[in-house]
């Protein structure tokens, strides 16, 4: 909860160092832009709080982790900066349902 | 964490326990007793006067336990059990095992009471003879170790993880720093923490039993086809069960896991204890838990005085038995739903407040509530209860260590 670089007003935290995402902390809108541990991220997409935005440029099939640990794997490929959510990551344990079906298939 | 000074006051009862409420449940037997149940507990219209029950009609040990468990909770003095008359629940049984545990108990069986009518009159009367024999209870003193708190996450959401879990987290580190007894369930929701969970045991055949009890949750989900993941998880921004998982996983703090307990089973001492909440053999009878108020009926049969919920999305049910304090998330939630919700842990996200400082606040409210207080959703009379089929095996001396 203290890898925050902007001083007052936070947009993301790293939850563990071996994270492979950040956490966004507020609503960061289409276009937003800051700075983490010295590299400068750009949001394509809006993304609400609570949600997940790629750290690194990854692969599909990477293993994503949050708390320090592995939480799915990538189904598809990501740059820095993406949203990391139902459309590129799937569980390795038992799929997550939506209202209209089944995620990741 | 500081230790408070407030001096907690319980009501004494013939088993040791104490309770932290003194109510009156109404509990009807079978689902064709509910509605006569109902009108007898809204024309009472107390808040420490309780309706809850069990919908079957065919025999289901699990369910006649937990009736005999929860109507013997510390924070229950006095009993109305309702019977329609031809379901299959032992209704002399349960009455004799309430009037053994030295509360005042009644019985009314509709079919030959004179039908609703006359059975909701006599109800009324039975709860008002009830409630005056519990005003007579005088209080004593209460430790901070003779507390049971448990703690579930309901409506989920992807700030859960990162303020209100671990904020609860170190409120439950700072109880069981002071004996108190602490629980954590829905080995569902904790698939994908099982091998850390396990390093955590007091013992290494503990972890092993919390190894297998996960992957006992997870066969039985995979043959249920769904994991614990509503898809408001995915709206709040959890991708996955497993990130689900290490969310929820942080309310249980960092303290030893000191016991892996069924549900009925009572902690023998303070610690912090996994309730497993997933049926054992075969998968029958459907979901282990069909809604969050199942899980919190598990903790409150295994003797919790109070449990602490924690929602992003924003619940906002309490629970017959013992009060539910809410911890919420989201700041947002909050902002649209502060009426429900007891504490903002969405002070964490804005830079407000620290975990400390929030867990800290959990804490004292977790006293307040003991003491007395009532909670939000108590007070605005949420009193949800939900108790369904299920089987049990007994667990092992292996799973309580620390009672050696």
């Amino acid at each position: 909860m203290t890898d925050n670089n902007a001083a007052n007003a936070p947009s993301v935290v790293l939850l563990h160092p071996d994270d492979n995402v950040l956490i966004s902390v507020c609503h960061l809108a289409e276009g937003a832009e800051f700075d983490f541990h010295g590299q400068h991220y750009r949001m394509a997409q809006a993304v609400p709080i609570g949600n997940k935005i790629a750290r690194v440029d990854m692969p599909k099939g990477t293993k994503i982790f949050r708390y320090g640990a592995p939480i799915g794997s990538l189904f598809a490929t990501v740059q820095a900066g993406a949203w990391v959510h139902m459309h590129n990551l799937k569980s390795d344990y038992l799929a997550s349902h939506t209202r209209t079906g089944r995620a990741g298939q | 964490m500081s230790a408070s000074t407030r001096t907690l006051r319980g009501y004494p009862r013939a088993d040791g326990r104490k309770g932290i409420r003194n109510v009156v449940v109404v509990a009807y037997l079978v689902e064709c007793a509910h509605h006569v149940s109902r009108r007898i507990v809204s024309k009472v219209d107390d808040l420490d006067v309780h309706l809850i029950g069990f919908p079957g009609c065919y025999p289901n040990e699990y369910a006649s336990e937990m009736m005999r468990a929860v109507c013997t909770h510390p924070n229950v003095g006095g009993v109305l059990l309702v019977s329609l008359g031809c379901e299959s629940m032992d209704r002399d049984g349960l009455l004799n095992h309430v009037r053994d545990s030295g509360r005042a108990a009644q019985l009314l069986v509709i079919q030959e009471s004179g039908g609703t009518a006359s059975t909701i009159a006599a109800g009324v009367s039975a709860v008002e003879q009830l409630q005056e024999e519990l005003s007579r209870t005088a209080t004593v003193p209460m430790a901070l170790n003779e507390l049971i708190v448990g703690t579930i996450c309901g409506g989920s959401d992807g700030t859960s993880g990162i303020s209100a879990n671990p904020a609860v987290g170190r409120c439950f580190d700072a109880l069981v720093a002071q004996g108190a007894t602490c629980m954590f369930e829905e080995t569902g929701e904790l698939i994908g923490c099982e091998n850390i969970m396990a390093e955590r045991a007091a013992t290494p055949e503990l972890g092993k039993l919390i190894q297998e009890c996960v992957a006992k949750a997870e066969r039985y989900y995979r043959t249920m086809g769904f994991g614990s993941f509503a898809p408001g998880n995915a709206d709040g921004g959890l991708t996955t069960l497993e990130e689900k998982s290490m969310g929820a996983y942080s309310k249980s703090g960092a303290s030893q896991i000191h016991g892996l307990i069924k549900p009925g089973d009572v902690p023998p001492r303070g610690g912090l204890y996994l309730l497993d909440v997933v049926p054992d053999g075969e998968p029958r009878f459907g979901f282990p838990n069909i809604a969050d108020n199942a899980e919190i009926v598990e903790m409150i049969a295994c003797g919790c005085h109070l449990t602490l919920f924690t929602t992003g999305r924003g619940s906002v049910v309490g629970s017959a038995i013992s009060p539910v304090i809410k911890v919420c998330a989201n700041p947002a939630t909050y902002e649209r739903l502060a009426d429900d919700m007891d504490v903002n842990a969405g002070k964490i996200l804005t830079g407000e407040a620290s975990l400390d400082e929030v867990g800290e606040e959990i804490y004292q409210q977790v006293l307040a509530i003991a003491a007395g207080e009532r909670s939000l959703s108590e007070a605005l009379g949420h009193q949800e209860f939900i108790l369904t089929y299920k089987s049990f095996e007994p667990i092992g001396p292996a799973c309580l260590p620390v009672r050696q």
